[in-house]
């Protein structure tokens, strides 16, 4: 099908790869995309070997994750170009623009190809091989002009150039969100990212696949979702080197990342209501109450309320707590509370007017935007997508259990909260069922970790990208290894950064109010957007 | 229920005026006669310096700007909410604006792009104020201190008061920290103001090196940068 644009071919770990030459990227793309039903740019990676830099685009289908395929795009060395993907998929644009900015590759016909994370004064590309990380670097701090002021400014109209953040109650953490106003509503937004950059991949190409590396996950996305990051570095190292995960260890791991959803899910669904009702109210404690009795139990489990670290590659760190009953009661007394702190919730935010009011048809996308866009996780659910890697690609102890998946067809804030809380039952069932076997597991058959051998080295040029469910969405890996025990290459797909790139579609013409609200149910955790 | 009067029922039908009575004798209104007041004795007086006086007002209420960066704000979202409640030490009403804060909490990971921004909210928070860093990146960079774009420390961009080490610390670690803190602005003590390695400057100030030339076309004079020598910084 793809005839002569193909020049080779490639096998990595997770899906044959198809290389391109570098000006032929977008017809490859389409061709795979219009023809071959690939409609989901899940990640791009850019590297830099010693002979060429390369761009690599996987693709999925929304359908089926498990059909996977990338596009390998090399590229000269001295004069690093490409052909941008920006116009067949929309997320490209940002993570090309990343990619720019990290590792140094141009894309020639990108609309916009700036500095994304760093800031514009900075010099060099951090990941590719020739930074020096000692130098001296200036950044400068301008006030911020009005981008749209020629299209917008003539009689009838008149638009205000509002800076929201990087310090806001509104905005979730460090995020400045470049906004245009016209009298109340919305002309343009743009996210600007990169306050809490904190040079992940480079940590993670640091550090040694077996120990060191586990720790950085559960800083990703940082509410709680620890053990559902942690999995999905599991998943890609022990893809990588082999490694079978015994069957307690699965369930231990499927119900603690559950959890950890729940705890996740809590948060979002707290600050969402701060930012609709205002101020630290009610729900806000209401949810953080919540929150406590989850953060007491994995603390129970691993040892720590938040920077979990329990994972290990082939299996968990240790058994769950003794007196186990005490664990399992403390567990079910949680859930057996659970449904009713959820009524509550209906009572105080979905069935409330004034909430109803500011979170129906807001912030809409439609399932095909919101496509292009590569937005995953509980925002594409809420856009009516059925598309969930726990039970479409699964791992864990998932396809064992009995649960569903959530979704929600309005499109708007308002079905994004109800996806999430929706979830959350879910996510109760699956702990249940995940404590009923483990109560019931023979205890000589307690196995909770596989043989792994103490350093790992994966063979040179091993390929590999794994994706799992996080609380926000896809959230992949991709990893080289060059033979040695570190990664050659660590690449963080983040399910926030993408959501983040569609807000900009979300809420055009919208009041700014709306905005806010928008932004809140996307639930962006900005140590995840910017890693 | 019939409408009559009960007879058996019946006390005096005169106002009740006791209270507003006691309060008009002429005497000190029983509300205002504290405890504390009783043992002054007469006069209404006391003596105290006013340094002192002013030290304990400011321990003894303090705004906390609400100010969230990285992973550890969560850990200081459950010191405000439930169970923790910062508010009982008479320091946790946070404020969303500097300009009516007088506490700093940072709480996570600075990076270059976000020191300059963190500065000014700084500048903004009217005197005399105070900064507590929270978790082991705004005291050193913590686990990301080896990144390209960490910087080691709050210290190196403001003044900092109280560390509360941490990965993050658990809020009653916080809460102990920030108590310190109160105890110590009520005692008088001041921490030394720290050393700062960056600071900003006018461009047109900085040393002409080969950034500087590099950067020359590109940012107009007048404006403000801030300058990371990472070969410097701890
Ligand atoms: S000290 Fe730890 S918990 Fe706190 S911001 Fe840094 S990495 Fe996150």
């Amino acid at each position: 099908m793809l005839g002569d644009h193909v020049i080779g071919r490639e096998t990595h770990l997770n899906a044959e790869g198809f290389v391109v030459r570098p000006d032929e990227v977008a017809a490859t793309l389409e061709i795979l995309r219009d023809e071959a039903g690939f409609d989901h740019l899940s990640m791009v990676t850019a590297q830099d070997y010693e002979d060429r830099f390369e761009t690599i685009y996987h693709l999925k289908k929304f359908d089926d994750p498990t059909q996977e395929v990338s596009v390998v795009v090399p590229t000269d060395v001295e004069n690093p170009v490409s052909e941008t993907a920006s116009g067949v998929f929309k997320t490209a644009n940002w993570q090309e623009r990343e990619a720019y900015d990290l590792v140094g590759v141009n894309y020639d016909g990108h609309p916009d190809m700036r500095r994304i994370l760093l800031p514009e004064t900075w010099q060099g590309h951090p990941l590719s091989s020739d930074y020096d990380q000692d130098k001296p670097q200036i950044v400068s701090f301008d006030e911020h002009k009005n981008p749209l002021q020629e299209d917008h400014k003539d009689a009838e109209s008149d638009t205000m150039f509002l800076n929201i953040g990087p310090h806001h109650p509104a905005t979730h953490g460090v995020l400045h969100l470049k906004t245009v106003l016209d009298g109340e509503q919305v002309a343009d937004v743009e996210p600007d990212i990169g306050y809490l950059h904190r040079c992940e991949e480079q940590m993670a190409q640091n550090g040694t696949y077996r120990h060191q590396i586990m720790p950085y996950p559960d800083r990703w996305d940082y509410a709680s979702a620890g053990l559902l990051n942690e999995w999905a570095y599991a998943r890609v190292a022990e893809d990588l080197n082999d490694i079978e995960v015994p069957e307690y260890a699965q369930i231990i791991r499927t119900m603690s990342a559950e959890l950890c959803r729940i705890a996740a899910h809590m948060l979002a669904l707290g600050t969402f209501c701060l930012d609709i009702y205002g101020d630290f109210t009610a729900i806000f404690m209401y949810a953080m109450r919540d929150r406590e009795i989850v953060q007491n139990i994995l603390e129970d489990l691993t040892g720590q309320r938040m920077m979990f670290n329990y994972f290990r590659l082939g299996g968990v760190v240790w058994d769950l707590p003794e007196p186990r009953e005490e664990f399992f009661e403390k567990t079910r007394d949680f859930l057996d509370d659970l449904p009713e702190a959820l009524e509550e919730y209906h009572d105080l935010i979905t069935s409330n007017e004034i909430f109803q009011i500011r979170t129906i048809d807001t912030g809409t996308i439609d399932p095909e935007t919101a496509k292009q866009f590569g937005v995953t996780g509980p925002v594409l659910r809420g856009s009516g997508v059925d598309y969930d890697l726990r039970r479409d690609d699964p791992y864990g102890y998932y396809d064992e259990l009995d649960w569903d998946v959530v979704t929600e067809d309005g499109c708007d804030n308002y079905s994004r909260l109800l996806v999430r809380m929706r979830e959350v039952e879910e996510s109760a069932k699956i702990i249940s069922q995940c404590i009923d076997l483990l109560e019931d597991w023979p205890e000589d058959e307690r196995n909770i970790q596989a043989n792994v051998p103490r350093t790992l080295k994966p063979d040179p040029d091993t390929e590999v990208y794994r994706a799992v469910e996080g609380a926000k969405g896809e959230l992949g890996i991709y990893i080289r290894s060059d033979g040695t025990d570190k990664p050659g290459r660590f690449k963080i797909r983040s399910p926030c950064f993408c959501n983040l790139s569609a807000l900009n579609a979300m809420s055009k013409g919208e009041y700014v109010a709306d905005l806010v609200a928008t932004l809140g149910s996307l639930d962006v955790i900005l140590g995840e957007v910017d890693r | 229920m019939s409408n009559e009067p009960r007879d058996t029922i019946r006390g005096s039908t005169d106002a009740q005026t006791k209270t507003r009575e006691a309060r008009m004798s002429g005497a000190v209104d029983n509300r205002f006669n504290s405890k504390l007041r009783e043992a002054f004795g007469s006069s209404p007086f006391i003596l105290t310096k006013f340094d002192k006086f002013m030290n304990w007002v400011r321990g003894s209420s303090m705004f906390m700007l609400q100010f969230g960066i990285a992973c550890c704000s969560i850990e200081m979202m459950h010191t405000y909410a439930v169970k923790h409640d910062l508010d009982r030490f008479g320091s946790g009403v946070p404020r969303a604006s500097p300009r009516q804060a007088d506490v700093m909490i940072v709480p996570g990971t600075i990076v270059s792009k976000f020191a300059p921004r963190m500065k000014r909210v700084y500048d903004q928070m009217p005197e005399p104020k105070f900064v507590v860093n929270m978790g082991s990146c705004s005291i050193s960079g913590g686990p990301f201190q080896e990144g390209y774009n960490v910087i080691k420390g709050a210290e190196e961009v403001i003044p900092v008061d109280i560390h509360v080490p941490g990965c993050p610390p658990r809020p009653e670690a916080l809460v102990y920290g920030v108590v310190k803190l109160q105890e110590r602005i009520a005692n008088g003590e001041s921490s030394p103001v720290t050393v700062k390695p960056y600071e900003m400057e006018q461009f047109s100030d900085l040393e002409r090196d080969e950034l500087v030339e590099k950067l020359a076309d590109d940012i107009d004079e007048e404006t403000l940068v801030m300058r990371y020598n990472w070969a410097d910084s701890p």
